[in-house]
């Protein structure tokens, strides 16, 4: 194997911190450096995020053992030293994340990344964090990459700043603050029973806890799940949710919609691996459909309330969420693929979604309700110099303009609702009725499985519902309308988004093939230990002795 | 010692909790500095109370008794997540100080409460 495969699963990590730190040294003068420079990286990110994809599909089966590749940071062996672990699922969000956050920075060259904060050296900084979230394969690491893009997150969140924004971000870092410490809690539990943060080793280790060992184990366990369940936003610990996202500008916005896909990933990871010997995991099921029903259902609730187009998608993510969780609880190993799939889809939407918003937004010429700058006061306070772009400047944007603007708006916008509403032809659909058609065929009498049924088809309902109307007002019963001008930065990637959707429509075939080798092995923790820690499997070491 | 130490984080994150909910920002600010500073002393104690027991090779103590050796892991994680909430909180310091430029109050919402 050659070097650069050898080193490709760093990358995702190298990368975006290296142009990340030189983005913040290079001059506010040298635009097209930096540009270069961040685009480059992204490019590297994606392709990066490809190669993993390919190596570790069932194209090249010999590229790495078992499809699942382990990078030893430093060299020192698992469990002691820190490993990297590349599977389907991380591979697969990786390469998710990396479209999402390329697409955000072309689009935010357009309009967004002037001026002030360094807006493209933290957007590195957060792929570089949510990279690394998918990729780590031990516990405090997976600590430290949450904070890495939590940082860049409370400062995109900030971007263009303004009461409400300040606001917003205030709430938002005191939540996440308090999910982090619960996470610190919950990983001290866990090592303090087990003597380990390597989660494969945590595994072997778990299944060998007894007595109140096991009680503590459990409750590390539980208390790390509240924080993932805070950053995934399921309720009622998402109320944070619709005011930032709708705060934050909307490239932002479209980006952050990652940031609650890694809550669920965090959930599902450390859920298949700690239930390998659980005999509470039915009960632990049983929670997750609940919380993830009432999620939906509060999801829906603001899906249907929403007055404004940003806070009504992003009650949308919450209802995603609440979609997931549900699938998850249902305790099915079929329905992990489709949910895969809707956790793609669903990703995408909402990221297209925001785009979407952030130019719509300039079709109001007197939008009151959008987060606007007040007058600064006189500022003993405030200490940074911000300014937001102004939303009906025209001057300050770059590159060729598209024709036929309010066409493209409104199609991508039929697009968006077909997308998130789950509606033919769009994947969107196609998602929830593999997840459906599953659900039904596994479990057919489980009166869980109509629950979910009629849940996620009400929640579709309400969404189309909210949708439309949010649709005729802002595209036909506007009497004073700017038709805004649309650059071929900010409209290309959404196009090229809207594109990929419906190919994945068309040929969702070998995505689920993928995917379907991703849940199997999912489901399968000992193939994910084995590949970690070969000389463990199957040895019963003992633990270190309880407290 | 053991006692001492748990009631230590105990009121730590009871003080602390209670600072959090509070509706002054600065109250809150310090709700999770002494939230912080008890999981770093929970984080602490996941590695066992120990007294005059080294978390390195010092080439005196045999190295082939572990129980000689104060467990090196949580004492570098302490370490991060000191940081880590260090910045963080620092962060926080700087948007409260924003927050009450723009809005003139101290409270969390930006406005004071109708009651």
């Amino acid at each position: 194997m050659n070097l650069w495969l050898q080193h490709l699963p760093i990358l995702p990590i190298v990368v975006p911190l290296t142009a990340g730190a030189a983005l913040l040294l290079l001059p506010e003068s040298h635009r097209a450096a930096r540009l270069t420079l961040a685009v480059i990286s992204m490019l590297v990110q994606f392709a990066a995020a490809a190669g993993l994809l390919y190596l570790t599909s069932d194209a090249t089966s010999q590229a790495w053992p078992a499809d699942t590749a382990v990078y030893r940071i430093g060299g020192w062996p698992p469990p002691f030293g820190i490993v990297l672990v590349v599977d389907r699922l991380a591979a697969i969000m990786v390469a998710l994340s990396a479209t999402i956050a390329l697409s955000v920075l072309v689009y935010s060259i357009a309009r967004w990344d002037r001026p002030g904060q360094p807006f493209h050296a933290l957007l590195q900084f957060l792929a570089m964090g949510l990279n690394g979230a998918f990729l780590t394969g031990d516990l405090f690491n997976l600590f430290v990459f949450f904070e890495v893009l939590l940082a860049a997150s409370y400062g995109l969140v900030l971007r263009g700043a303004g009461t409400v924004r300040v606001r917003a971000g205030l709430h938002y870092i005191a939540v996440n603050l308090a999910a982090s410490l619960l996470f610190l809690t919950g990983v001290a539990l866990i090592y303090g029973v087990t003597g380990t943060l390597n989660m494969a080793d945590l595994t072997v280790h778990a299944g060998l806890l007894s007595g109140p060992a096991r009680i503590l184990f459990d409750t590390g366990a539980a208390i790390l799940g509240v924080a993932f369940l805070v950053k995934a936003a399921s309720w009622p610990l998402n109320f944070w949710l619709p005011d930032t996202y709708s705060a934050a500008i909307e490239p932002v916005a479209a980006v952050f919609v990652m940031l609650t896909k890694v809550g669920i990933y965090a959930l599902l990871r450390l859920g298949t691996l700690l239930s390998l010997n659980e005999a509470a995991a039915s009960t632990l099921q049983t929670a997750l459909f609940g919380i993830g029903l009432a999620t939906l259902a509060a999801g829906m609730n603001g899906m249907l309330g929403a007055q404004r187009l940003v806070r009504l998608i992003s009650h949308s993510v919450i209802v995603s969420t609440g979609i997931l969780l549900a699938a998850f609880g249902l305790g099915i190993e079929a329905l992990t693929a489709p949910a895969l799939f809707y956790l793609i889809t669903s990703a995408l939407a909402s990221g297209i979604f925001f785009m979407l918003a952030g130019m719509t937004a300039r079709m109001r010429p007197h939008d009151t309700q959008h987060a606007r700058p007040v007058a600064m006061p006189s500022p003993p306070y405030v200490a940074y110099g911000i300014r937001e772009p102004d939303a009906y400047d025209t001057g300050d944007e770059v590159g060729v303009a598209i024709p036929a603007p309010m066409a493209f708006l409104g199609l991508v916008f039929v697009c968006c609702v077909l997308l998130v509403t789950g509606l033919p032809p769009l994947p969107g659909f196609v998602a929830k009725f593999m997840l459906l058609s599953t659900a039904l065929n596994a479990a057919p009498g489980a009166i869980s499985t109509w629950l979910l049924i009629a849940s996620v088809i009400a929640a579709g309902l309400a969404g189309l519902v909210a949708l439309t109307r949010m649709g005729s007002g802002i595209f036909w019963a506007v009497t004073e309308r700017a038709t805004p001008r649309l650059r071929l930065l900010e409209a290309a990637p959404v196009a090229a988004l809207v594109i990929f959707c419906f190919a994945l429509a068309a040929h969702p075939g070998p995505v689920m093939n993928y995917l379907e080798s991703a849940a199997r092995s999912l489901h399968e923790p000992q193939t994910y230990i084995r590949a970690i820690l070969p000389e463990k499997t199957g040895s019963d070491r003992p633990g270190t002795p309880a407290p | 010692m053991e006692v001492v130490f748990a009631l230590a984080v105990g009121v730590l994150s009871a003080s602390g909790v209670w600072l959090v909910l509070r509706p002054r920002t600065f109250q809150v600010l310090m709700g999770f500095v002494l939230l912080s500073q008890a999981t770093n002393l929970f984080v602490f104690g996941m590695g066992r109370l120990a007294r005059h027991r080294a978390p390195i090779l010092d080439g005196r103590t045999p190295a082939a008794d572990l129980s000689l050796y104060a467990d090196p892991v949580p004492q570098a994680l302490v370490l991060t997540a000191i940081v880590i909430g260090f910045a963080t909180t620092a962060l926080f310091l700087v948007v409260l100080l924003a927050l009450r430029g723009l809005t003139g109050t101290d409270h969390v919402d930006g406005r004071e409460s109708d009651a």
